[in-house]
């Protein structure tokens, strides 16, 4: 970032009391008929800049000459007259002047600019100059600093670098420099694209409105510009003006602020949304395993978590083979990673119903227990395995960095895992009422007994069912380790949060998973601002706690007939 | 003379067995500890009489989800928030009771609260101080807490694994709240530092050796209260509703009533536990409210035999000192034991140790003449 921003305050606070120094004076001064005449300037600077070659030289001679003085004043004055100039020269010239290397012959007031070398080239032109005779060096002082510092903002608003004039722009609405307005107005002559131009022209906004000698009118449609933009930084600006602003700009910048900050709040409460729909799909990939499980066995899988333990430990692995083997491949890691998180998962979900659940049938509380004792061994033996320490799970670089809609900063490993929740969510669908094995499924989540006498084979239908919960347990580690640290304990971190889904929900669709696990998770970050993280879980507890009674069997109970 | 009739007509052979040999050691271990020189045999020591007077919470722990779980088919994962009340009412009784003699040296604010730069007491440590009070919050804290929550329950027939995972999310949510330093209950520290018990130092071994005959005389009571409601008219219904509660329901009974009644009474229980825990222990902190330990109790009953009651505590005992054991010597493999216990014993035997021996005694038993009737407390599997 340029100097300008770091001596800011001064300059505003300088701009309270009047300047002992004459050269100050003339500073301001242009600023003033900047101000004034943007218009005008904007023109003549465009006009300048379009000058053919042989006037334009002639005009960067005299800019240049102007450093060849003792005066610290006209030194000031030469540093911002090359500023806003627009001569490709300013910037090698101001910067020699700062480093001190720039040097002028008292005989013919001709310019040099000192190499590191000790080389000298003309400051005109740039050609090599030998012999150059005795030559004294441009002083500074520290109002010469100021003015150059201001001079390289100026300069990186001409910068052919996009960013460096964003940055720039962004530096002049901070320090709302009444210096940098010629260049500024320069710059918005100049600037092709509309994104800075806007950014130039708020910044310009931002200088004028903080201009005690503008006019008032200037002033309120300067307000009006800030307020467009609408962020925490113009917010800052309109709530910072000095103390001698007239009473109705003051006004007008109140009234603005207020206008910004119902603007910002509702892009707040539509930030919290995002932030809750993510939530919320992380919930629906964790909890969606265990609502089919729960609806077709009538047990809850204590060892669920686990099972989304595995699929990022899996993810991990994964990763680990292609970086020693194909480290090209590291991007498409995560597609990799699901059909075997899906398979690893599915196969352990698989083996637990075979050798535990399907002897405890009918016993839905001992298979809770049973299930608990699964997770403590699988939790034990990962930590035995891989070490109780967070593993490195890397991020595939489609899924890094973020875009902003409006005052929306929208994640892009929050997105992909959006998007990855809906199409396993949607996949389910499709899989549950379209397919024979969803059929048999329905069948025997309605009614068990029925459906074996219809010839389902329900101990098969079981078994493939705990096998797919526990596969989309898998699928949710691989989204999970891309967001949270994975570590034996990540299922702990979710468990309970699935069973609230699940309950809530109920079990007699998906769509009630979808509701419950959107519910909850939105709910949650819209509680968050106000109550705090924790105390907004607390609350969303105790809300199912007493939702449950309620209604006992969930949102979307299933309708039966059974006796309870 | 009723609690004659009652303890001889109502208590079983293990149960007189667990009796008698609770007092023997109520009065034994003591005396043992105190009494003989460190260097004998006989001696008991300092540790020894902590570590068994935990287990003895822990087993009236184990009696009281023996009461909702073996009895009334409540599966609770909750009911270590009871016990975790009742030891936050004590612990707060022992905080308030350091006194001036705390770190910052404030005459009533507890160190925390000092820190935190309170100013005054918050509304719910008044009375605190004042010890009957305060045992009188041990019991109404949590019991409180169990009927509110059961009234609403039980009247919405929650049932089955919802209402074991709605007992999870409750002391879930208050282990995230007492972990919250503006709950003030001494945030993720908890309470910690107690100097004295009714004037007694807490740290010294006559006190330590009372507390545990304390315990134990607490676990007698709360086997007789659970036998006494097991075996009464009331106990014959309660089982009726664990073994078939829509028919119970049907046959007129209100069974909301009677599973409120023992959910109230155990969650009573459970939090006099954990109220004799506290000074045995010298800490409670929030961690007693997570999932994991309520879970946990589940286990020592399970293992033990769940409707034995007697049972219930012997499990303690065993998963306890097992873990204790296992911690030292690998404490890499505890959660694989407790893992392949709950799975162990839920497969294999699943009325436990007491419940599987009993099985065994009186199938020898009835081999010469056709069983007679059977007892009450069995479940009927």
């Amino acid at each position: 970032m340029n100097a300008s921003t770091r001596y800011g305050p001064g300059i505003i606070s300088g701009r309270l009391r009047p300047r002992p120094y004459h050269s100050a004076l003339r500073g301001e001064r242009i600023g003033y008929v900047g101000a004034l005449s943007s218009c005008l300037f904007a023109a003549l600077v465009s006009f300048f800049l379009i000058l053919a070659g042989p006037a334009r030289a002639q005009d960067n001679a005299a800019l240049v000459q102007r450093f060849a003085t003792e005066s610290f004043n006209d030194i000031v004055g030469a540093v911002n007259g090359l500023a806003t100039s627009g001569s490709p020269r300013a910037a090698p010239v101001i910067e020699a002047l700062r480093d001190g290397r720039l040097v002028y012959r008292a005989s013919d007031r001709a310019v040099f600019i000192r190499r590191p070398d000790n080389s000298f080239v003309n400051a005109l032109t740039g050609d090599p100059a030998a012999d150059i005779g005795t030559t004294r060096p441009v002083r500074l002082n520290n109002n010469v600093r100021r003015a150059i510092d201001a001079a390289v903002g100026a300069l990186s608003l001409l910068h052919p670098d996009p960013a460096r004039r964003i940055s720039a722009a962004e530096a002049v609405f901070k320090s709302r420099d009444g210096t940098a307005l010629a260049a500024l107005e320069a710059a918005i002559g100049q600037e092709r694209d509309a994104r800075i131009k806007t950014l130039m022209e708020e910044a310009r906004a931002a200088v004028v409105v903080a201009n005690p000698q503008a006019s008032e009118a200037d002033r309120i449609a300067a307000i009006g510009i800030i307020q467009r933009r609408g962020d925490q930084d113009a917010l800052a600006m309109l709530g910072s003006l000095p103390a001698t602003t007239p009473p109705l700009v003051r006004e007008a910048a109140e009234s603005a602020a207020v206008g910004i900050r119902r603007t910002l709040a509702v892009w707040e409460a539509g930030q919290n949304v995002w932030h809750g729909i993510s939530l919320g799909s992380v919930l629906l990939l964790a909890a969606i395993g265990l609502a089919i499980t729960f609806g077709v066995m009538g047990v809850i899988n204590m060892a669920h978590g686990e099972m989304v333990m595995i699929g990022a430990y899996t993810t991990f692995v994964v990763q680990q083979v292609i970086r020693t083997f194909a480290p090209g491949l590291m991007d498409a890691s995560l597609f990799i990673a699901l059909p075997m998180a899906f398979l690893v998962a599915g196969a352990i979900g698989v083996a637990i119903e075979r050798l535990i659940i399907r002897h405890l049938y009918g016993r839905a509380l001992e298979t809770l227990l049973a299930t608990w004792g699964v997770s403590l061994v699988l939790q034990q033996a990962v930590r035995s395995w891989f070490g109780p320490t967070n593993r490195e799970v890397t991020t595939p670089s489609w899924m890094s960095g973020s875009i902003e809609i409006g005052h929306l900063a929208i994640t892009a490993n929050r997105l992909a895992i959006i998007v990855f929740a809906a199409i396993v969510f949607a996949a389910l669908l499709v899989f549950l009422k379209r397919t024979p094995f969803g059929l048999q499924t329905r069948a025997v989540t309605q009614n068990r007994r029925m459906a074996g006498a219809m010839g389902i084979r329900t101990n098969w239908v079981d078994a493939f069912t705990f096998g797919l919960g526990s596969g989309i347990a898998g699928l949710a580690g691989v989204a999970l380790s891309q967001i949270d640290n994975v570590s034996p304990n990540l299922g702990q971190a979710y468990i309970i949060d699935s069973f609230m889904v699940v309950v809530f929900g109920g079990v007699g669709n998906l769509w009630g998973t979808l509701v419950a696990a959107m519910t909850l998770g939105i709910a949650n970050k819209l509680l968050e601002p106000y109550a705090g993280a924790v105390l907004g879980k607390i609350l969303l507890l105790v809300f199912i706690i007493l939702f449950i009674q309620k209604r006992p069997r969930g949102l979307f109970a299933l309708k039966g007939r059974a006796v309870e | 003379m009723m609690l004659t009739r009652f303890l001889f007509e109502k208590i079983d052979r293990a149960g007189w067995v667990f009796l008698v040999l609770l007092g023997i050691a109520a009065v034994l271990v003591p005396v043992l500890n105190l009494a003989v020189p460190p260097g004998s045999m006989f001696h008991v020591s300092n540790t020894a009489v902590g570590l068994w007077g935990k287990y003895m919470t822990y087993a009236l722990l184990a009696i009281a989800v023996d009461l909702v779980w073996g009895y009334c088919g409540i599966l609770s994962l909750g009911h270590g928030a009871f016990f975790a009340l009742g030891g936050y009412a004590m612990g707060m009784y022992l905080m308030l009771q350091i006194g001036p003699r705390g770190v910052y040296a404030h005459p009533t604010l507890p160190d925390f609260m000092v820190f935190l730069n309170w100013q005054e007491l918050p509304v719910a440590w008044w009375g605190f101080s004042f010890f009957p009070y305060a045992m009188v919050m041990v019991a109404l804290v949590p019991g409180l807490l169990a009927f509110v929550f059961g009234w609403f329950a039980f009247r919405s027939r929650v049932t089955g694994v919802y209402l074991s995972i709605i007992t999870q999310a409750l002391t879930y949510a208050l282990m995230l709240a007492f972990f919250r330093n503006d709950m003030g209950f001494g945030g993720n520290n908890g309470l910690t530092d107690f100097k004295d018990i009714l004037g007694f130092n807490i740290q010294s071994q006559t006190t330590r050796a009372v507390l545990f005959s304390l315990s134990v005389l607490a676990l007698m009571a709360g086997y007789l209260v659970a036998r006494a409601i097991v075996t009464s008219k009331a106990g014959k219904i309660i089982i009726a509703i664990r073994d078939a509660e829509p028919r119970t329901r049907f046959l007129g009974y209100r069974v909301e009533n009677f599973k409120l009644f023992v959910w109230t009474v155990s969650a009573v229980m459970a939090g006099i536990a954990g109220a004799l825990y506290v000074p045995q222990v010298g800490i409670i902190n929030p961690s007693e409210f997570s999932p994991a330990n309520s879970i946990e109790a589940i286990v020592w009953v399970a293992v033990g035999g769940r409707g034995t009651l007697v049972g219930a505590a012997l499990g303690a005992g065993l998963v306890n000192f097992a873990k204790s054991w296992f911690t030292g010597a690998f404490p890499q493999g505890w959660l694989f034991a407790l893992g392949g216990l709950f799975i162990f014993v839920t497969l294999f035997l699943p009325k436990g140790i007491l419940g599987t021996f009993t099985d065994w005694w009186r199938s020898r038993q009835r081999k010469p003449e056709p069983p007679a009737a059977t007892s009450a407390s069995q479940p009927a599997a």
